[in-house]
């Protein structure tokens, strides 16, 4: 268990499904973390027992998630899906997003969605009603997804070919940075009823990223929020990101944030 | 962050390893851990001494490398230490610095016997 944040990703993250009750299945299990104790070593190295010999490893510690991530990044360009990791902290928007963004692209693109929290449907159920293909990953106390659970959760999908894959990741600035998921590109949401510093306060995420959408646009004019600073901060922690202001509520740049998306779809 | 799920993914590659080399006990486990990785080194200590328990890790002696991050200006080429993300460059001033180490967090090699 992570002594920060107390989170334990082994503990079984569960995948569920809107309007299905009984659906119900454990990750993490399969992931087993084990340690063998008390392995028997062959006794036919017994030339070898006792002494004491240094052997090089050169092996990357977050291998197995990253191992994970190619293959699903491999998987998803054979599928010609375009997989989109959304990352925020919580309430920035993210789902809303998503639920205006699967009307647009009706008729022309077919979108999927993996929704990350630690607890509750709530967020897939929202997407559901929009009648497109979802699944939950409820996390219990981990605070990001990683390779295994969307591997996992993208398996109870039938993802078309030439289709989008919305991942909304669990609303946190901090961890899911570190976790590859095989996404094809990384947008990060902010809004602007959060500080206009985010970038410099959290770097590590905005350096990771390929665009920034600064959410909320319509409530600029009751606050004091500089976006031209905000946009400046995050160029400086990553000057190649993309940037599109945006409000999911009235529909302002949500064209811009279309085109985006479009012209991605039509390159895979 | 997650330095005990990233201490026993140490603990289970090095384990897995030693048993292919025919080795029941891990003296030593040499890791890398740059400055950019997002791992706190005293943590990684702390979490490693009990993740360790019971494992053929248990004795191991944790040597642990810290290695600085640099950058390099995509504008003008030069290259120089940095601390994070957020750096300019120091020759022409500008925000335009690619991280190209610093981020890795490996396990170099290991003693077994």
């Amino acid at each position: 268990m992570c002594d920060t944040c107390g989170c334990s990703p082994e503990g079984g993250a569960v995948l569920r499904k809107p309007g299905e009750e009984g659906y119900h299945v454990h990750i993490g299990d399969e992931a087993g973390h084990h340690h063998d104790h008390g392995h028997d070593h062959e006794h036919g190295h017994s030339h070898h027992h006792g002494e004491s010999r240094k052997v090089e490893v050169e092996q990357d510690v977050l291998l197995k998630n990253n191992l994970l991530a190619e293959r699903n990044r491999g998987w998803f360009e054979a599928r010609r899906v375009l997989a989109i990791n959304f990352l925020s902290s919580p309430g920035s928007g993210k789902t809303t997003i998503l639920e205006k963004t699967v009307p647009m692209l009706a008729g022309e693109w077919s979108v999927a969605v993996v929704e990350g929290d630690q607890q509750t449907t709530n967020d897939a159920d929202r997407i559901h009603a929009l009648g497109v293909p979802v699944i939950q990953v409820n996390t219990g106390t981990g605070c990001h997804l990683d390779a295994l659970m969307v591997q996992r959760a993208v398996r109870e999908l039938d993802l078309k070919e030439r289709s989008l894959l919305c991942i909304e990741n669990v609303g946190n600035l901090v961890c899911p940075a570190m976790f590859d998921l095989g996404e094809a590109a990384r947008v990060v949401v902010i809004s602007v009823t959060e500080g206009e510093d985010k970038p410099l306060k959290y770097p590590t995420m905005f350096h990771h990223a390929d665009l920034v959408l600064l959410n909320k646009t319509d409530l600029l004019p009751y606050l004091d929020f500089d976006v031209e600073k905000c946009r400046e901060y995050a160029m400086q922690v990553n000057h190649h990101l993309e940037w599109i202001e945006v409000s999911a509520k009235n529909g302002e740049g949500m064209e811009s944030w279309k085109a985006w998306l479009t012209s991605r779809l039509e390159r895979i | 962050m997650h330095e005990m799920s990233i201490a026993m993914s140490v603990i289970d590659a090095v384990t897995d390893r030693a048993g292919k080399e025919g080795c029941t006990r891990v003296t030593a486990i040499d890791l890398v851990v740059g400055s950019l990785s997002g791992v706190q080194v005293e943590s990684l200590r702390f979490c490693f001494s009990a993740a360790a328990r019971n494992t053929p890790a248990e004795r191991a002696e944790l040597v642990i490398e810290e290695r600085d991050a640099s950058g390099v200006c995509e504008e003008c080429g030069a290259q120089f230490p940095v601390a994070g993300y957020h750096v300019c460059c120091p020759e022409c001033g500008l925000f335009r610095v690619r991280v190209v180490s610093g981020e890795e967090l490996a396990v170099k090699s290991i003693t077994i016997e």
